[in-house]
């Protein structure tokens, strides 16, 4: 049979085989296996059938427990059923995991390990979540590499079938999960040899049917439950040999043998090291390196994990084995060691192989790299006198010595092996580029091909790592890339911030584009630049892609240019034939987009090579510039010393004493990571400016900002400087000052879209306009430094119901690493705004706790007497609990401080006692008087003895009034969080919800949400989302003493600010919903509020507020805050590649679907109009 | 009954009432209902060059934007099948049209540069139109081009357009030329069968509150006739090509005034999207009517009647002058 080579990754791998074999498949997504999801669904979308020729039903869940549960039902009503996960999302499956296995069901459980959320979350790679699982009765089978990933989900499935134990098939998240590699695919035969129908009637057969009926699921006693616990030993005792079977029949038919643990090594190894995942894949070549060089080593990959087969684990130890490594990917604080490891122990104990000494170890938690001089750090310890047990391996433990040392210049590669480096800026196309050349040299030529590709936290301006490799021979090399013979930087600036060719190895080639010609770039490079092509002997290119992508309509992607100089220099093809492949991978990849996006590439091809230059390399260095350091000087040392690092992509090195022990970080850290990547920034015109602060209301990301400030104050002023008179009654003879922050400005222009005020002879000219960065950079980075000085407005002497004195309150939170435009952002930062000195806010997992929380840097800031709002993330779908137990708190300790404190009066003074206790604190001088006597009560405490004075001071600060928030996206809102939320909401206390509407799931990549609008397309409603949005707001309002209110700030920013206000004031729960644009609705996020205002003319987003305190003066508690339907709902949709893209892929039923949200547009309409002329009069409505 | 038949590039149509270019023809149904309501043939809505190109690059924008950047989002959207860009979906509806109604259909590209965008006359022909309508509209704002280059490069086009096509090609052209009667002959030795009086240009708006130049449609009335009335009468007989008049035919008396001035069709849009495609059934009978009222046996008859080599002072469509010209609003 002829074998099929695919380049794809484990995702793609491992769906392509649950798809083939499911009939039902029940997904939610969640990262690194979100993919796996998105492509089942994008292919039944595009009918593609499985192995009995019908196409797989795939139904998006609400979490993940929703799809263990929808998967559990599917099953016992017959069904072959999977689904796909990781991380959190399989802990949510947890109890369903557990009656699956209980109720003997075939199924298999598709995991890209990643790690749980503990100190902190990851998204990255570890098996801490499979591990959470190893006792629920699922088998385990582990991967480890894409490969493996395909044929292992096959062998799981036929295994399931046979044995009736469920199975977890995992693989490591993103290192298999997301990296691209030449594989052999399993062709439709294969696959059905695999799956034996008589088998899958026999589960057919199991399910439920009131044909035959049975009762499955019943309580059992304390007579029998043990009893029927101990029932399912003989399928457990079964189920290995049957996995083998599977391997063996598996092998027959494809050629690769696997067994439940695989030996690679020396024959007669003394030194075994056993692992499971990817690390297993780098252990193994490793050892087969060194066993070349005569070391007596070997590594143990394990496949099955449960059932734990001793036997087959002792046959594949060579008997010459003394000592054994075990390595976990895993960590289990207070156990007795890691799991794998207690496995290995109690076999050999069992087994009474007591000759072999036994340690066990940590590696790669949350991706870690784990390389083969790792492997080799963990073999030579086992040769010491002493070899440390419960070690880690690759990182710097500092704290209690657990980390071996191991040499990081140690390198198996095959010289044969072409090693190549991509640095790239998140948007520039260099990603996608290197996934064509991988297609291009994996299908065109008779090399492997693999590809890893490293992302930055950010959502916009981050950079990209992409390591690939070539070769003649398979690539068994799942880590990065250290010594490349080809680096290209996509990026001149990257080489002001990073050591770019650490990656070189010498007498390799470095491409760079360059602004910069052959003859006069050497001297604009950094020292270490050129030290690096200097000391390397590096070959050294040059090109102006930028000029190039110009010239030839390509914008900011510099891709197929890119693309065009790597197969110009690197010779892997000739170079005719290169370019001719380029042309037919891009005509392959874009004919959907149409014949002008193929032609601007082939013109950017065909351009390229003229600008392609080799640089004549000088002997000396010249450069009078260094790499700068990542934060400046004056921050703070663990700035400096701890997130500096992180930033300057040496994280790695950080030991385990620099960190903080539980996961708490100091506040307003972004202000240190100046990024620079506007290219153009906001400029102030004074003279046009009214001082309405439209401007500094939706700026995302915090860089403008206004002051009110006296004269005097201005006169040391840096020479550019701009202020005007300020225009505020309540503040006279003062000065006003608009700032721009320009290294923190992301160059998105909202500012300008929202700013009213026209040059009355010039109209296209605004009293703020865009300009470039560059030469504006240092004079106002010192106006900013001095704007930053000025004193805040003090907040007691305005007030907070006007937009224009809004926009001087200091905003808590500040250059997030959101994407520019963000529609989100400007209501969080209202939000710290007007509430930040006395918030609590929960958020919920998704964007904003990713743009809040990620590390290196933190955008929540304090103001200068140190208050500022305390940010906590708990998980996705509790996040509403998680808000709601912050509030019980502080309900429960005021209260308890309130029944405390009168009796301190005695020392502290009746009249304090009667004060703090009667304050009035709905205004900010209410409040800020209260703080006054907490600090005064504190001090009349200090130094009084006994117990009672101590425990006053320290529940003080619960006499102060407290805001607490719950924040979170609409697929925690709308769905995994729902419940939660509905429960916080009926439970009348005094929170305040703000969801950021973007009608998809944006942060893992646009999967819709029942918040998705009907005709909308998102991932998972390929088709386009057939059903209207879910009206949460309504669903609120019917408990008749929630505040709710729905509000857009592109449409109405006045309206925003007095739903905050209000919201916040309101004595029990609010909910907010707040339209939030978002680059998941495919738009020109310059034009996001436009798009906001749009939204709202069309009825599409009502504008209202709910306000139950109106229901006690007998008023109708709704307000509908926007006018009627006054344009057609096509001319707001239309203009987002969301709705756009069904009219161009689906005319009739984007139509279809378009007249339906008419519809739904007006008879939502027509109801909230009823519902806000309801008369109300004289009830009384309290919250009880 | 009058005779109401005409020909027009070479098509017999039953009727000299033409449906122009609007969103009418965007549907098959609407389409089937001018057909009925009596219209002789269609032109398609216009399909534009600034479409064909500037959808593809948008749809790619707007596809990769934020794209490979950020871990748990490599994409924003999913990937459809397979897209109908305009002028794809602009070639299966005309397909759908012809298979559909039994009149004429004639195809509408609306550009001005001649490059890799008119290979859709080709597809236009291919989907089966009876004609192709090219429409060239321009504005020509660049103080350095002259009024020659600019006509050079539309006969240009013009015969490039003509190489790809067999069928019958009209030229849409706007009044605003410097020597109208000499840049049509040229346009007819460069391959066009005939020539459309006159485009409309919406002329944009500027809202004085907002201070922005807005977009505004406003359809014709009866009073824009007069423009390409005049320039059909004078055309009339001086260039071998058939003549369309377009732009403010309303009521019969207006297509009668058009086919006594020499327009071998007559074209409404305004009027059609005003009252529906039913009110072509009220022109056509009240033109009937008025022919029968005026003893005039057919269109054939009537046509060319009133240009300006048939009418007693030929001078006076050169000098009319515009102070009857109104403001339709």
């Amino acid at each position: 049979m002829t074998k099929t080579m695919i380049n794809l990754d484990g995702n793609e791998a491992t769906a392509y085989v649950a798809h083939k074999t499911s009939e039902v498949i029940a997904i939610y997504p969640i990262t690194p296996s979100s993919s796996m999801g998105e492509y089942a669904d994008e292919w039944s979308a595009k009918k593609r059938p499985n192995l009995w020729g019908t196409v797989p039903l795939v139904a998006e869940m609400q979490s993940e427990g929703g799809a263990a549960g929808a998967v559990h039902g599917a099953l016992q009503a017959g069904a072959l059923s999977t689904t796909f996960t990781a991380s959190q999302g399989l802990l949510l499956m947890i109890p369903n995991m557990y009656k699956i296995a209980g109720e003997l069901t075939s199924t298999v459980f598709h995991v890209s390990a990643r790690s749980i959320a503990a100190q902190a979350l990851s998204i990255f790679g570890d098996h801490s979540d499979v591990m959470a699982c190893r006792q629920t009765g699922f088998a385990m089978l582990a991967s480890c590499s894409v490969q493996e990933a395909h044929d292992f989900a096959l062998i799981a499935q036929a295994a399931t079938l046979e044995s009736r134990v469920p199975f977890i098939h995992f693989f490591d998240g993103f290192r298999t999960s997301s990296e691209i590699s030449k594989i052999e695919q399993l062709s439709d035969e294969q696959i059905r040899a695999m799956v034996s129908d008589e088998l899958v009637q026999a589960h057919r057969a199991r399910g439920l049917s009131p044909e035959h009926p049975v009762i499955r699921g019943t309580a059992q006693n304390p007579d029998v439950y043990f009893q029927g616990r101990e029932t399912v030993n003989t399928f457990y005792m079964a189920c290995p040999g049957i996995v083998q079977k599977a391997m063996d029949k598996f092998a027959e038919l494809t050629g690769r043998h696997y067994n439940l643990f695989d030996y690679e090594g020396a024959p007669d190894a003394e030194r075994v090291i056993l692992l499971m995942g990817s690390g297993a894949e780098t252990a193994g070549e490793t050892a087969k390196f060194l066993t070349q060089k005569g070391e007596k080593v070997g590594v143990v990959k394990a496949r099955l994990y449960r059932p734990f087969d001793q036997e087959a684990l002792l046959k594949a130890l060579p008997a010459t084995t003394k000592f054994v490594a075990v390595l976990d990917r895993t960590k289990e604080p207070g156990a007795g060691g890691e799991p794998l490891y207690l496995d290995v122990v109690n076999a050999l104990f069992e087994s009474g192989r007591h000759n072999i000494k036994v340690i066990g170890g940590r590696y790669g938690l949350s991706s870690k790299e784990f390389t083969p001089g790792m492997v080799k750090g963990v073999f030579d310890e086992m040769r010491k006198a002493q070899p440390k047990n419960h070690f880690t391996i690759g990182i710097i433990d500092d704290v209690t010595h657990t980390s071996l040392e191991f040499d990081p210049q140690f390198s198996i590669e095959l010289p044969e092996t072409v090693r190549c480096v991509f640095w790239g800026l998140g948007a520039d196309g260099t990603v996608g580029a290197n996934k064509n050349s991988i297609k291009i040299i994996g299908e065109e030529t008779n090399n492997f091909a693999q590809g890893y590709f490293v992302y930055d936290s950010k959502k916009s301006g981050g950079t990209t790592i992409s390591h690939l490799r070539f070769g003649p021979k398979p690539i068994r090399a799942p880590y990065q890339i250290s010594q490349a013979q080809f680096v290209a930087c996509h990026q001149f600036g990257f080489l002001e911030r990073y050591d770019v060719l650490k990656f070189a190895m010498s007498g390799g080639t470095f491409l760079l584009n360059s602004l910069y010609g052959p003859e006069e770039v050497w001297d604009h490079l950094p020292r270490e630049a050129q030290e690096g092509i200097i000391n390397k002997k590096l070959r050294f290119f040059v090109i102006d892609a930028n000029e190039v992508a110009k010239a030839t309509g390509m914008g900011g992607r510099i891709n197929t240019i890119m693309q065009t100089c790597f197969f110009a220099i690197s010779g892997i093809l000739p170079r005719d034939e290169a370019i001719e492949e380029i042309k037919k991978s891009i005509k392959k990849t874009y004919a959907k987009r149409g014949e002008a996006v193929i032609q601007k590439n082939y013109d950017a091809v065909d351009q390229t090579l003229a600008h392609l230059h080799e640089v004549k390399v000088p002997g000396k260095i010249t450069s009078t510039t260094a790499i700068r350091p990542p934060v400046p000087a004056e921050a703070p040392d663990f700035v400096r010393n701890v997130l500096g690092r992180m930033i300057g992509l040496d994280g790695d090195s950080v030991p385990v004493s620099a960190m903080p022990v539980d996961g708490t970080y100091p506040m307003a850290t972004t202000q240190w990571e100046k990024r620079n990547i506007a290219l153009e920034i906001p400029v102030w015109e004074p003279d046009l400016c009214i001082q309405c602060g439209k401007c500094v209301f939706v700026c995302p990301h915090a860089v403008i900002r206004a002051k009110v400030v006296d004269p005097a104050l201005l006169e040391s002023a840096p020479p550019t400087f701009k202020s005007k008179p300020a225009s505020w009654k309540e503040m006279p003879s003062m000065r006003y000052a608009l700032q721009v922050s320009p290294e923190d400005c992301t160059g998105c222009a909202l500012c300008v879209e929202a700013c009213p005020a026209k040059d009355k002879t010039q109209v296209g000219r605004k009293a703020i306009n865009m300009a470039d960065q560059l030469p504006l950079r240092e004079p106002e980075s010192a106006n900013w430094k001095f704007f930053l000085d000025l004193p805040e407005v003090d907040r007691t002497q305005i007030s907070l119901r006007t937009l224009k004195n809004a926009q001087l309150l200091q905003p808590l939170f500040e250059f997030s690493l959101a994407c520019s435009g963000c529609g989100e952002t400007p209501y969080v930062k209202l939000l710290s705004q007007l509430f930040g000195d006395r918030a609590l806010i929960a958020n919920a997992t998704g964007c904003s706790s990713i743009y809040s929380g990620n590390l290196p840097t933190t955008p929540w800031a304090a103001n200068k007497d140190g208050r500022g709002p305390a940010w906590s993330n708990s998980l996705f779908e509790d996040n509403a609990e998680f808000g709601l137990g912050m509030r019980l708190t502080v309900d429960k300790q005021s209260e308890y401080i309130r029944e405390v404190l009168p009796q301190v009066a005695n020392v502290v003074g009746e009249d304090l006692v009667t004060a703090l206790l009667n304050a009035d604190q709905s205004t900010e001088t209410g409040i800020n008087e209260q703080r006054e006597r907490v600090a005064l009560l504190k001090q009349r405490l200090q130094g009084v003895a006994g117990p009672l004075a101590k425990d006053v001071i320290s529940l003080a600060d619960m006499l102060l009034r407290r805001s607490v928030w719950i924040v979170g996206g609409d697929g925690w809102a709308y769905d995994i969080g729902y419940g939660g939320l509905d429960h916080v909401l009926a439970s009348g206390r005094n929170v305040n919800v703000l969801v950021l509407d973007t009608e998809v799931y944006s942060n893992t990549g646009g999967q819709q949400s029942k918040s998705t609008p009907r005709g909308a397309v998102a991932k998972f409603a390929a088709q386009g989302k057939g059903i209207s949005k879910k009206d949460l707001g309504l669903i609120a309002m019917s408990y008749g003493y929630v505040y709710v209110a729905r509000v857009a700030m592109g449409a109405s920013d006045q309206q925003t600010l007095n739903a905050f206000l209000e919201a916040e004031a309101y004595d029990g729960p609010s909910l907010i919903i707040a339209y939030s644009h978002c680059i998941a609705h495919g738009i020109d996020m310059r034009k996001g509020l436009e798009q906001q205002k749009l939204a709202v003319q069309s009825g599409a987003w009502p504008l209202y507020r709910y306000n139950p305190n109106l229901m006690a003066e007998g008023k109708n508690p709704l307000t509908i805050d926007s006018k009627e339907p006054s344009i057609p709902l096509d001319q707001y949709v239309y203009n987002e590649t969301r709705y756009r893209m069904l009219l161009q892929s689906d005319e009739a039923r984007a139509e279809m679907l378009l007249k339906q949200a008419q519809d739904d547009v007006k008879s939502r309409w027509e109801y909230y109009k009823q519902m806000a002329a309801m008369h109300y009069g004289g009830s009384e409505t309290g919250n009880d | 009954m009058a005779d109401l038949s005409t020909t027009y590039l070479g098509l017999k149509l039953k009727n000299p009432l033409v449906a122009s270019a609007s969103p009418l023809s965007e549907k098959v149904e609407s389409v089937k209902r001018l057909a009925d309501a009596g219209v002789s043939a269609v032109v398609m809505y216009s399909l534009f060059e600034e479409q064909i190109i500037h959808e593809s690059l948008e749809l790619d924008h707007y596809l990769s934007q934020g794209t490979e950047s950020f871990a748990e989002a490599l994409s924003y959207l999913p990937e459809a099948g397979k897209y109908t860009l305009a002028p794809d979906a602009y070639v299966e509806t005309l397909r759908k049209i012809k298979q559909a109604a039994n009149i004429p259909v004639i195809g509408s590209l609306n550009g001005v540069s001649t490059g890799g965008w008119i290979k859709y006359a080709k597809n236009i022909q291919d989907a089966g139109a009876d004609a192709l309508e090219l429409n060239i509209y321009f504005l020509p704002v660049d103080a350095n081009i002259t009024s020659c280059e600019l006509e050079d490069a539309h006969v240009k086009l013009v015969a490039d357009i003509r190489s790809q096509v067999q069928i019958p090609l009209a030229v849409k052209l706007s009044p605003c030329y410097t020597a109208l009667p000499n840049f049509a002959r040229r346009l007819v030795d460069a391959g066009a069968n005939g020539l459309v009086l006159f485009n409309r240009f919406y002329q944009p708006d500027l809202d004085l509150e907002e201070l922005e130049v807005t977009p505004r449609l406003v359809l014709s009335s009866s009073q824009e006739l007069r423009l390409p009335l005049r320039w059909t009468a004078l055309l009339y007989g001086k260039v071998k090509a058939d003549l369309a008049l377009t732009t403010g035919v309303h009521t019969a008396e207006d297509a009668i005034k058009a086919i006594m001035a020499g327009a071998n069709a007559v074209m409404s849009a305004s009027a059609l999207l005003k009252g529906g495609p039913e009110a072509a059934s009220k022109i056509l009978a009240d033109m009937q009517t008025w022919m029968e009222a005026h003893e005039y046996h057919s269109v054939e008859r009537m046509r060319g009647s009133m240009s300006q080599g048939t009418v007693a002072e030929p001078a006076a469509f050169e000098r009319a002058n515009y102070m009857k010209v109104l403001n339709s609003f």
